[in-house]
């Protein structure tokens, strides 16, 4: 709590220098592309939204085996508070992609493989948020959601290629491949700053999210002490 | 080994006598694809074009609706405590519950699919390779489904739980199932239709290890 009350401002500053330098980047420096235009420059919230709809997931499943071995009521808050950020990156990567795909394909839905595999990701992440709801007892809720959590992070990459197996209208990817990107480096480093802006976003949201599930945890004790003192 | 198959023995006792609900995954089947045609008009060629694709997604429906009878039951007339107590390890137990659920489940779907291909106008030369699809896909929907209903076994509203909690894990035995039948249907160059097999028995083995120790786990959790 003390640590978190430390870090969070800085990860916020921090997050919203990141974000700023990637959107400047992202509008002034980076050239249009000569294909796509003006509105490929959507692609730098898209791109970063989408890698990390996935890097929170493996956040969460890593927290949640953690939760599982060593049993620490922090590891259980943390992948309870990573799956809906989780979820709103996958819906902001849905999001843009339709935005872009609208002028771009002449659809805003195509049922291409990436677009698939993100919206069964934005369903996973609705289940594991489904049992932090039904379930009442939070530890029993806990012990199930990072059962389910751990489960999906083996079923995700499986239906990601498995998605893949139908022929891709998608770009493919430039960035991380052999021989390095094959984007210009004008275009790539506000890429990855803004990369970064979400990675310092998450975990600072994350922090927040800790800290007020803490709180809310901390007044319901205090509640329920109270109505025990009365009665 | 020999409580293993007592409770295998069981679960296809219980399914197939007075108030088991055995044939009604089947019925389902049968009822749900008469609403194919209802829907999209009779028209032969259109259905036979969309049968593959039709009958395994009914198939993966069929299956889930039968899940929440796997633990749920047993849970509630107090079943379940007396077989986690049992010297049988856990993930062996959840194991042949799965194999009971497929034999009174998955199987029968298989045998009732000839049926269902002829309404939807499916060319009778591909029915063996309906058949080995479904036979090589089913032990995965029977495995991912014991998860779901581990996970949810004791829940108020678990019903529905589970639909939201499985239907994702199944969306990759659909894509190889019916991707094995098309390749046929089309006559696909090369060995597309083996290649989907493949990777779809791939998946079933896989889910059997994943399958008993993961809805073990959840039937750890949920019961303590």
């Amino acid at each position: 709590m003390k640590l978190s009350g430390i870090l969070l401002p800085w990860v916020s500053v921090l997050c919203v220098g990141l974000l700023g330098v990637g959107t400047y980047g992202a509008l002034f420096v980076a050239p249009a592309d000569y294909q796509q235009g003006e509105a490929a420059r959507i692609m730098y919230v898209h791109v970063p939204a989408a890698w990390m709809s996935l890097a929170t997931f493996v956040f969460m499943a890593v927290a949640s085996a953690l939760a599982l071995i060593f049993r620490h009521p922090l590891s259980d808050l943390c992948a309870k508070a990573c799956a809906p950020i989780g979820a709103g990156f996958t819906f902001l990567a849905l999001l843009t992609g339709a935005l872009w795909g609208g002028p771009m394909w002449g659809t805003f839905w195509e049922w291409d493989p990436r677009l698939t595999s993100q919206l069964i990701l934005l369903f996973i992440y609705f289940g594991y948020m489904a049992i932090w709801s039904t379930i009442e007892d939070p530890t029993r809720a806990a012990r199930v959601a990072a059962v389910l959590a751990l489960v999906g992070s083996i079923m995700v990459p499986i239906i990601h290629y498995s998605v893949d197996w139908w022929n891709s209208l998608h770009q493919g990817p430039s960035v991380f491949r052999e021989g390095g990107p094959s984007i210009h480096p004008d275009m790539l480093w506000p890429l990855l700053v803004m990369a970064l802006g979400y990675h310092a976003f998450l975990i600072a949201v994350l922090l927040v999210r800790m800290r007020t599930e803490i709180i809310r945890r901390r007044v319901r004790a205090l509640q329920l002490r109270r109505v025990g003192g009365l009665a | 080994m020999s409580a293993f198959w007592a409770i295998v023995g069981q679960e296809v006792k219980l399914a197939t006598r007075v108030g088991g609900g055995g044939g009604l995954a089947v019925f389902f089947f049968l009822v749900a694809i008469t609403l194919i045609p209802l829907g999209v008009g009779p028209n032969m060629p259109l259905l036979a074009q969309i049968a593959p694709g039709i009958l395994w997604v009914i198939l993966l429906l069929s299956c889930l609706l039968t899940l929440d009878r796997l633990f749920q039951t047993d849970f509630e007339d107090g079943t379940l405590d007396h077989l986690m107590l049992s010297p049988l390890p856990l993930e062996l137990l959840v194991l042949a519950k799965v194999v009971g659920h497929w034999l009174t489940t998955g199987l029968p779907l298989i045998f009732a699919s000839p049926l269902m291909a002829l309404m939807l106008n499916l060319d009778p030369r591909h029915y063996p390779m309906m058949m080995v699809t479904m036979l090589v896909g089913s032990p995965a929907l029977s495995l991912l489904g014991a998860i779901g209903a581990g996970l949810t076994v004791g829940i108020r509203r678990g019903g529905l739980l589970i639909s939201l909690l499985v239907l994702p894990f199944y969306m990759p035995v659909l894509i190889f199932g019916v991707g094995a039948l098309r390749a046929v249907l089309v006559s696909a160059p090369g060995d597309l239709a083996l290649r989907n097999l493949a990777l779809l028995a791939a998946l079933s083995l896989l889910c059997l290890v994943l399958g008993p120790v993961a809805g073990a786990a959840g039937l750890r959790a949920n019961l303590r």
